[in-house]
């Protein structure tokens, strides 16, 4: 029961006043994502063919490492910012909601970490 | 999380079914959607089988035929019967749509369905509660907002600037959009809809307009604006044929002109 008026509810909290910068590095990731995915089943092809050494060589090359790690870095930021849509449009409770948009960001935060520290420990010879 | 299922007092169970007299004419079959608060029982889907050659072509004319000759109780709004007024928006047919433009002949199957707008809470079996829809429209303070004394005649507008209210002002505020949204049914307090971001957009796009600034900054929220998904429903279901997702598109398209 509450005696809020409907323009009261309809007003809410106000306007957060942010928003486009979330709308517009979404929009660029998914951009840039789509030639380095080309790029990426284009790289599984060539590695398909090679042995342990010649992945580990191909791994060494400055361009693909770089390409690589791109493309896992940028898919782990967009994976993040769509998850944190979906969580935001689907799970209503305070803490849940919380809890779901912390584990969502550090899970992403480690896994993609992670991944570009094994390529670079891979480029780097490390391997 | 979000309820997928209705709650335990919501699920609508069978109810009657009120056959056509006899020696009717070609008789069609509808099915109902019937809660009465008063009663405290579950709604129910009460069944009619119409006699067509005795009403109009319309799903109105059927509404009105069974309320006038089968069962006065049946309550529904319903005003102009032209697409103006935009009262009787309703689900027909599983789609949202005005009954007063629906012909009953373009719907398929056998029985045809007819509900309140969904995810609404509903006053009595086809009127649903438009209260937050109304005040979200007024959120937006769909009128002119002006700081220049006003002219001695009228504000002036060229009739290109005019024309790009051209498939926004038309809208007659019927919900049809907003209430086939998803992203409305979800976060229907904090996400304004496509109807109310569609006249926010009117009034942005005015030449006469002085508080365009503003009114993008009261947009510029996760949830009042960025909730749309561009799932297009509301331009799937317009009874008006508009394009609410393609205003929010200008409107966003607007936001990034700020920053970039």
């Amino acid at each position: 029961m509450s005696f809020r008026t409907p323009l009261s509810t309809a007003r809410g909290l106000g306007s957060a006043k942010h928003g486009v910068g979330h709308w517009i590095s979404e929009r660029v990731a998914a951009i840039a994502l789509v030639p380095l995915v080309f790029w990426g089943v284009y790289s599984v092809i060539v590695l398909a063919k090679l042995d342990y050494y010649g992945a580990v060589a191909w791994i060494g090359s400055p361009v693909n490492a770089t390409l690589v790690i791109l493309t896992v870095g940028i898919s782990f930021f967009h994976m993040q910012g769509g998850m944190r849509v979906i969580v935001e449009d689907y799970v209503y409770g305070h803490l849940t909601k919380a809890g779901a948009l912390l584990a969502n960001y550090f899970l992403c935060l480690l896994v993609g970490a992670l991944a570009i520290v094994s390529i670079l420990k891979v480029a780097l010879g490390g391997a | 999380m979000v309820q997928l299922r209705l709650p335990k007092n919501s699920r609508v169970t069978p109810g009657k079914h009120h056959p056509a007299p006899a020696g009717a004419g070609k008789t069609k079959t509808f099915k109902v959607y019937r809660y009465d608060p008063e009663l405290g029982q579950n709604p129910r889907w009460d069944t009619y089988d119409v006699d067509t050659t005795a009403c109009g072509p319309m799903v109105l004319d059927i509404l009105i035929h069974i309320k006038n000759y089968m069962d006065p109780t049946l309550t529904f709004r319903r005003s102009c019967r032209e697409g103006i007024c935009g009262s009787c928006a309703m689900v027909i047919d599983g789609r949202n749509a005005l009954a007063c433009l629906q012909g009953h002949a373009e719907c398929k199957g056998d029985k045809i369905m007819i509900g309140p707008l969904p995810h609404m809470p509903v006053v009595k079996d086809l009127v649903p509660d438009l209260t937050l829809f109304y005040a979200q429209y007024a959120s937006v303070e769909p009128w002119l907002h002006t700081e220049t004394p006003e002219p001695q005649k009228e504000w002036k507008q060229t009739p290109e600037d005019r024309a790009k209210l051209d498939g926004l002002y038309e809208c007659i505020l019927c919900a049809c959009c907003s209430t086939s949204c998803p992203s409305y049914w979800w976060n229907q307090e904090k996400y304004l809809g496509p109807a109310a971001l569609l006249h926010a957009y009117r009034w942005i796009i005015d030449s006469r307009d002085e508080a365009t600034g503003a009114r993008l900054d009261e947009l510029e929220d996760p949830f009042k604006l960025y909730r749309c998904h561009t799932i297009m429903n509301c331009a799937q279901v317009c009874p008006k044929g508009l394009n609410p997702a393609k205003a929010i598109a200008e409107v966003k398209k607007m936001l990034v002109d700020r920053v970039v």
